[in-house]
């Protein structure tokens, strides 16, 4: 699927830009989006790095395994493939919470650990198991339980209570975070392999 | 309040982490160092996949060709009620997390900070995520290309939660209860 989508939005985009006569635009977004590919990866590495570390000691120290004991009811509903215990579980609950934090580019350096932990689970290295499908609908339908980037917005164009779309933002989230699990574990049954 | 804490999660959390190592007994040190350079690997590998999805993306918008899908899905869209003033946000959303900011300013400048399309905008941004990113980015770092059913559960889910937010800021707009 994900083929498809890449090969007609190239397509579909290079075709729409020589009819409207807007080829040298394509030229020079070919050039500044596959550096800005490079640029966004190393301005990611540091922080990346700084954050497994962390969590490198967290694990050693054995903070983690506390945290994730108190999760282990959940997290067995929702992926039942993962051996009790195993580390994955871990990283999958780091990621979950550093992005309620809203932590950014810490919780994608939990997330792909907890994808190179699943890797290790999964016996067909080029296909997506259901735990990490169940993973990534979830983490795809966003956790982020406050953005200050959008209160900061808010406050920035004068509205009377610039934080007062917290309650409602959470009502969402929280929604369509069980939408996509239920949505997920239909589709997983549906595609048995 | 809510800034406090924003702004101290991350400072508390390398405390708690480093304490609770220290305390242990963990040589936290060459801990942290044998953790991060898994971390500078782990980036290394993404390029490629970053690189693909954000020429793709950058051709797509930038050739006026998402304005066109926009144009065309309209009058489709209005018939089951998304309004089209929304429609653009909605589309870029689970492209590009910044142009989708960019857009919710625009509803901002246009129709009010207060306004029903920008609360649904704002609320959009806190509640959805640029899934074509994330996901070449998490199944590329392990080499995985075959997604089965991940794409098309996140993007039903992501239709789902469309018509949640709508319903859910309209029912709040309509009852008329100033909670922002």
């Amino acid at each position: 699927m994900i083929k498809t989508i890449w090969f007609f939005m190239i397509v579909i985009g290079i075709i729409y830009g020589a009819l409207t006569g807007n080829l040298n635009e394509i030229n020079n977004i070919i050039i500044k989006e596959a550096s800005e590919g490079v640029t966004f990866a190393i301005g990611l590495m540091g922080i990346m790095s700084f954050w497994i570390g962390m969590m490198n000691i967290a694990e050693k120290s054995g903070l983690i395994e506390s945290i994730s004991k108190v999760f282990r009811p959940i997290m067995k509903i929702l992926f039942p493939d993962i051996p009790k215990g195993h580390v994955a579980e871990r990283w999958i609950l780091m990621n979950f919470i550093a992005n309620m934090l809203g932590l950014g580019n810490g919780a994608t350096a939990f997330g792909l650990k907890a994808m190179k932990e699943l890797d290790t689970l999964n016996p067909n290295k080029k296909q997506a198991s259901n735990s990490m499908a169940m993973f990534l609908i979830i983490n795809m339908s966003a956790l982020q339980l406050v953005s200050m980037t959008i209160i900061k917005i808010r406050y920035d164009y004068g509205a009377s209570n610039p934080s007062g779309i917290v309650g409602i933002t959470i009502l969402a989230t929280l929604l369509s975070t069980v939408v996509a699990i239920i949505i997920g574990k239909i589709l997983e049954g549906e595609e048995k392999c | 309040m809510l800034s406090i804490i924003s702004i101290g999660i991350i400072p508390f959390m390398v405390f708690i982490i480093l304490t609770h190592g220290y305390v242990k007994g963990v040589d936290i040190y060459s801990a942290f160092i044998e953790g991060a350079k898994e971390g500078m690997k782990t980036t290394f590998r993404i390029i490629p996949y970053l690189i693909a999805i954000f020429v793709a993306v950058g051709i797509f918008r930038g050739s006026n060709a998402m304005d066109m899908l926009i144009d065309l899905l309209s009058p489709l869209t209005n018939l089951i009620g998304i309004p089209s003033e929304l429609l653009p946000l909605i589309i870029l959303r689970p492209v590009s997390g910044s142009g989708a900011l960019g857009i919710v300013k625009d509803l901002i400048e246009h129709y009010g900070v207060d306004s029903f399309p920008a609360i649904v905008g704002c609320v959009m941004i806190g509640s959805s995520e640029t899934i074509f990113y994330t996901i070449t980015l998490y199944f590329g770092s392990i080499g995985v290309e075959d997604y089965r059913h991940t794409l098309k559960a996140a993007l039903l889910a992501y239709i789902v939660s469309v018509f949640i937010i709508l319903f859910v800021v309209g029912l709040f707009y309509n009852v008329n209860i100033q909670i922002w």
